[in-house]
Order: C-alpha cells, then sequence, then structure tokens
C-alpha cells in the first residue's frame, strides 16, 4: 500500500466551548477517494475546512506526505495542491467559461504594458480541459458559466482544479441537488481524477453515489470517526445503517457515548483493517 | 472583443440595454424637440453634462461590478473644487499646489473608504454614506472658517487654464470632454483588455473564490476606491477652474446622477456583471435627457419623471439580455 498524501492524526476541533471534532484519524492516498459519511451536523464540512485552511486544528495535526503542514489560509492549502470545491463555489456564474477557468492566472498576450489578456488561448484551454473530462457539450468558452447546468459546473471546477496541478481534491456534497444524470456525470469525472492518481475526499448523503466511487469509507458520529472501512467490507446495509441511524446505528451510539464517558471524552480507537 | 458580430451576439452584451435605451432617447427627443439638440450649440450642453458626470460615474460603475458602491464622490466634488479655490484664489498660492492638493485629498480619502471597507464587516453604502457626511462637514467647517464665506473666487490662467477648465473648439464645449474621453479610453483598455478587469469582475460574482484563488482583492478594492473619489475630485477641481469660483454645496446630485447612469448603462446592482462602453452609453442617455427637455416644449420639470421611466426601462431590458446571455449555447446543427 502506498504512503498516504495527506493524514490527520489525532485531530481535535473546538469552536470556543462546542468540541465538534475529537481524535479524528484519516489517511488519504494517490488514486483513491475516501468518502466521508456521516448524518447532517456530524463534522464532515468540519474535517475539510480543517483540510482546506479556512480552519485550524485546536489540537492534533495534517501531516502532508509524512511532514506536519499547518495551513495559514485557503489560497496556502491550494499552493500545497489541495483544491476544494463547494457546491456552485469557485465559478463565476455572470463570466464566461474561458475568463473563471483563468481567474487570478489570465493567459496574456502583448508587450510591457500593453499586456492584453488572451482570451482565444484562456478559451481553447479551459474547453479542452473539460472536454477531456467527457463534457463534450461544451464546445465554446465564452459562454458564460451561470447557463451550464449544476452538473457541468460542478465538472469545471473539477477540470480548473485538476489543471492547475491539484493533488488532493475535496469535494463537498458535489452531487446534491443534481439529478441522476448529472449525479452520474460528476461520478464519472470523479473517478477520472481518481485515474489520474489525485486523492479525492467525497461527501456525500447517498450511499448509492458513495459506493460507486468510495475506495475507503470514514463514517463521522457526532464529531468521531465511528467507522472505517474498505470497499467491500461493508455491505449497502450496513452503510445505510451506519449513515442514516438504523438499529446498529444506535447501538453504535450508545457504544461512543458509554466509552467516552468512561475514558475522560476520547471516543474508542477504530479496529484496525 | 467582438466576439459575436450577429444581432443575437450583440443583445447579449452587457451595454446592449444602454445601446437601446440611448437610440429610444435619440428618437424621443428628435420627434419632440426637433434636431436642434443635435446641432453644435445643443451637442455641446449635454456633453458637457456627460463628461463630468462621466468621469465619475465611470469608477463608480467600476465599483459596483466589484461589489461596492461609493457614494462620497457627492461630497468629493466639492471638497475638489473648494481645496483648489481656498489654495490657489483665498491664499493666492500657485494653482498647480491647489490642484495637486485637491488631488491628493481625493487619493486620501479613497484610500480611507477603501481600507475601512476591507477592515470592517460594514457595507460601503454604509461606510461611504459616512465619509459623505464627514467630508462635507469638513468642506463647510474649514472653507467658513478660513474664507468667512461660502464661496471661494479664483482666477486661473495659462496652460493650467487651457488643460483643466477652459472652452475648446469655438467656445462651448469643456475641456473635461476631451478629459473623459480619454479617461474612457484607458479604463476600456484597464477593464476589457488587460487582465486587472477580469480580478474586478470576479470579485462582484464571489468574493471569497476570488481571494482563494490568488487575487489580490484588498488591494484592488482600496484601488478603486482611489479611483472613484480622486476622479469625483478632479471633476470639482476642473469645474473651479472653469467657472472661477468654488461652492460648497452642490455636488449631491452626481450620487443619484452617476448610479442612474451606471445601472441605464447595464451594470448589475449586485455586481460581476458590466462593461465601461455601457457606462459610457448610460451617462450620454442620462445627459440627453437632462438637457434634450430644455429643447422641447415640455416643462423641464418633467424631466425626472423621464428619467424615472428609463431607468425602470433599461434595468428590465438589461435584465432580458442578462438572461438571454445566461441561457445562450452555441447551436449544435452542425454534428
Ligand atoms: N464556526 C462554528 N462555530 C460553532 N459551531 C460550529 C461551527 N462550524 C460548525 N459548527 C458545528 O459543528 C457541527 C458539525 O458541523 P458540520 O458543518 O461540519 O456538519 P456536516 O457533517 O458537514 O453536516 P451536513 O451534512 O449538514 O453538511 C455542527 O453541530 C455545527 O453546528
Ligand atoms: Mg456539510
Amino acid at each position: 500500500m502506498t504512503a498516504p498524501i495527506l493524514s490527520l492524526r489525532n485531530v481535535n476541533k473546538s469552536f470556543g466551548p462546542i468540541d465538534v471534532l475529537h481524535d479524528i484519524n484519516i489517511d488519504l492516498r494517490a488514486g483513491e477517494v475516501l468518502c466521508l459519511l456521516g448524518d447532517n451536523g456530524a463534522g464532515k464540512s468540519t474535517v475539510i475546512r480543517l483540510l482546506s485552511g479556512v480552519h485550524k486544528p485546536s489540537s492534533g495535526e495534517i501531516l502532508m506526505d509524512g511532514k506536519p503542514v499547518t495551513f495559514a489560509s485557503p489560497r496556502d492549502a491550494s499552493e500545497h495542491g489541495i483544491a476544494t470545491v463547494h457546491q456552485f463555489g469557485g465559478t463565476f456564474p455572470l463570466m464566461s467559461i474561458g475568463r473563471s477557468f483563468f481567474v487570478g492566472v489570465e493567459p496574456t498576450k502583448g508587450w510591457g504594458p500593453f499586456k492584453v489578456y488572451d482570451r482565444k488561448k484562456a478559451n481553447a484551454i479551459a474547453v479542452k480541459a473539460v472536454r477531456e473530462f467527457g463534457i463534450t457539450r461544451i464546445e465554446d468558452g465564452d459562454r458564460l458559466v451561470g447557463g451550464l447546468s449544476g452538473g457541468e459546473r460542478q465538472s469545471l471546477a473539477i477540470a480548473r482544479a485538476v489543471h492547475f496541478g491539484a493533488r488532493v481534491l475535496i469535494l463537498d456534497e458535489p452531487t446534491a441537488a443534481l439529478g441522476v444524470k448529472q449525479a452520474t456525470h460528476v461520478l464519472r469525472i470523479v473517478n477520472e481524477a481518481k485515474r489520474r492518481g489525485l486523492a479525492v475526499i467525497f461527501i456525500t448523503h447517498q450511499v448509492m453515489h458513495a459506493m460507486a466511487v468510495g475506495d475507503h469509507f470514514a463514517v463521522l458520529i457526532r464529531g468521531a470517526v465511528a467507522a472505517d472501512f474498505k470497499k467491500g467490507e461493508k455491505t449497502r446495509e450496513e452503510i445505510t445503517d451506519l449513515m442514516a441511524g438504523g438499529a446498529s446505528m444506535a447501538s453504535l451510539e450508545a457504544e461512543i457515548e458509554g466509552y467516552m464517558a468512561s475514558h475522560d471524552g476520547h471516543p474508542p480507537p477504530v479496529a484496525a483493517h | 472583443m467582438i466576439r459575436n458580430s450577429s444581432v443575437g451576439g450583440l443583445l447579449r452584451r452587457p451595454e446592449a440595454g444602454a445601446f437601446l435605451g440611448l437610440v429610444a432617447v435619440l428618437l424621443f427627443f428628435a420627434v419632440f424637440g426637433g434636431l436642434t439638440f443635435l446641432k453644435p450649440a445643443g451637442m455641446s450642453s449635454w456633453l458637457n453634462v456627460a463628461a463630468n458626470l462621466g468621469i465619475i460615474a465611470i469608477p463608480v460603475g467600476l465599483l459596483m461590478i466589484a461589489g461596492e458602491l461609493d457614494i462620497s464622490v457627492g461630497a468629493m466634488v466639492p471638497f475638489g473644487a473648494m481645496t483648489t479655490a481656498v489654495i490657489s484664489g483665498h491664499y493666492g498660492l500657485p494653482i498647480w499646489l491647489g490642484i495637486a492638493v485637491a488631488l491628493g485629498f481625493g487619493v486620501l480619502v479613497g484610500l480611507i473608504n477603501g481600507y475601512m471597507v476591507i477592515r470592517t464587516a460594514v457595507p460601503s453604502l454604509i461606510v461611504t454614506l459616512g465619509s459623505l457626511f464627514a467630508v462635507q462637514g469638513i468642506v463647510l467647517g474649514l472653507t467658513v472658517l478660513i474664507t468667512k464665506s461660502t464661496s471661494v473666487a479664483l482666477t486661473v490662467e495659462g496652460p493650467a487654464k487651457a488643460v483643466f477648465g477652459d472652452f475648446i473648439l469655438g467656445g462651448q464645449l469643456q475641456t473635461s470632454v476631451g478629459w473623459w474621453l480619454a479617461f474612457t479610453a484607458c479604463y476600456i483598455f484597464f477593464v476589457h483588455f488587460s487582465r486587472y478587469g477580469n480580478w474586478i469582475f470576479a470579485m462582484g460574482g464571489d468574493k471569497v473564490s476570488a481571494r482563494n484563488a490568488g487575487i489580490p482583492t484588498d488591494r484592488m478594492t482600496i484601488l478603486l476606491f482611489v479611483l472613484s473619489s480622486t476622479s469625483a475630485s478632479f471633476v470639482g477641481m476642473s469645474q473651479a477652474i472653469l467657472y472661477n469660483s468654488a461652492q460648497v454645496a452642490g455636488g449631491q446630485s452626481f450620487i443619484f446622477n452617476a448610479i442612474i447612469s451606471v445601472v441605464v448603462g447595464g451594470v448589475l446592482l449586485t455586481g460581476g456583471f458590466g462593461s465601461v462602453v455601457g457606462i459610457f452609453f448610460g451617462t450620454i442617455t442620462f445627459a440627453i435627457v437632462n438637457q434634450g427637455i430644455y429643447y422641447t416644449d415640455f416643462d423641464r420639470n418633467w424631466s425626472s419623471l423621464i428619467i424615472g421611466v428609463l431607468l425602470l426601462g433599461a434595468v428590465l431590458m438589461n435584465n432580458t439580455f442578462r438572461k438571454m446571455a445566461l441561457s445562450y449555447a452555441p447551436k449544435k446543427g452542425a454534428k
């Protein structure tokens, strides 16, 4: 097994008196999709905000290629190769595909103070990058981003991250609010990113979507990793139970609470696999 | 920049509504006022109004594209005029010093506005509402304190007069028309051709994403506030030189007039969409309505009604065109 690109080691996060994450340990490897699952408020978004430089851990560390790192800002994290795509985020609805693809790194042509934005080049590269991800319906880089469907926008943002050299791709509920077809589209693109060797963190509430792309699953319950397993180790029913709170969910919660009460607030260690 | 010369392509551009509005207004006044307002005397009357307004409206519009608003320009016009008049008229110091200090105050107020907007979470409308009143107070207080009057005379001759505040081309057109055209050309390059324009649109579209993409949003915001308040100060300064006097009041009309020109020009009030050419057309449209009424038989009191209707019409039209731009996809007949 390859060494992880990105790991969380005993990470805790509290906002003032509210403890949101407890002793999180997660490993992320290149060419692997990690599905982060859990009920509303379990702390999934908080985990990715730590990884994308929005928040800093209260304790514990983030390792990149085995070395501890701290991200001063979202920009710092993206300079480390971590790209985060929020639902509809990172794209500008009233800008053209070419212009929004190159925001901040616009290609220019010309000389000295008269350098002009190279629209043709930007459009050509942007359209090519999205088409390589299978979105062949996009042909014109002058189209406005807001005119694309939700799935196409998501794909554009992913293509952009990959084009600019991201190693880790974080997708927070990229398939929420998408229809079946559009969601399939995004899932295909996630697989394509994985094939290109990126490490992907994929958050979803939909078991089917998780099972379609996931290699590795981590389920958060009340801010702690309640289960950590590989593809094929659990059935769909078991995963659904974990996510949606069936019988096994109830027993897990009771177990965790009991353990935390007797181990001054620490959650039980996740069984090694 | 002309990416698509078909009718549909032109209609999807931000300035389409402004252009049609301009045509409508021209037709209206041609029918009701004859063509006198297109003869040299008539033309210079609205070109002068458009020039002074346009120099301020473009940077105000760029701020709006970037998602900000600056209404302190209403106080910066008299501030620029009064600074020039007090220094070079009341104290009799060289006119170049008056000009430099007037523009310097423009830069300073812009820096303060910009800095307050990026440091606090207060919306720029409120921040600049504060500086509007603060600057008005400073102008009135200091002028009365220094000169014991609310109006100050100055006489300017020589190159400063010829460059900033004179009549050109037979004595009816103000020099500011030349400045307006030159500034507009620079802004078109800056916004639509250089890469920096992209940053302004991105900031107005989604500021957080723009910052994460590596755009120095704070510096751009400050720069835009400096541009707008310095431009307003510039207009005040050149008006004082042109009319050989400065008043503490006046200038508030620039606030609404600039915003009307910008919105008629197709800029989205919530940011992220617009064009310099659109603001240019919007300013001319406003100036023609403002002055054209004098060439008709209508009482001039009706001009506000026309402006109001024009504004609503332009906004509705711009909304339609923006929807067209959003839903536009190339025909797929080829394959
Ligand atoms: N800045 C904050 N200050 C205080 N509490 C916070 C903050 N951010 C998140 N929380 C709390 O942390 C918990 C986890 O939130 P988070 O957004 O990570 O959940 P999530 O798993 O992403 O949920 P969802 O599936 O609904 O998106 C919530 O109870 C939330 O109220
Ligand atoms: Mg969330």
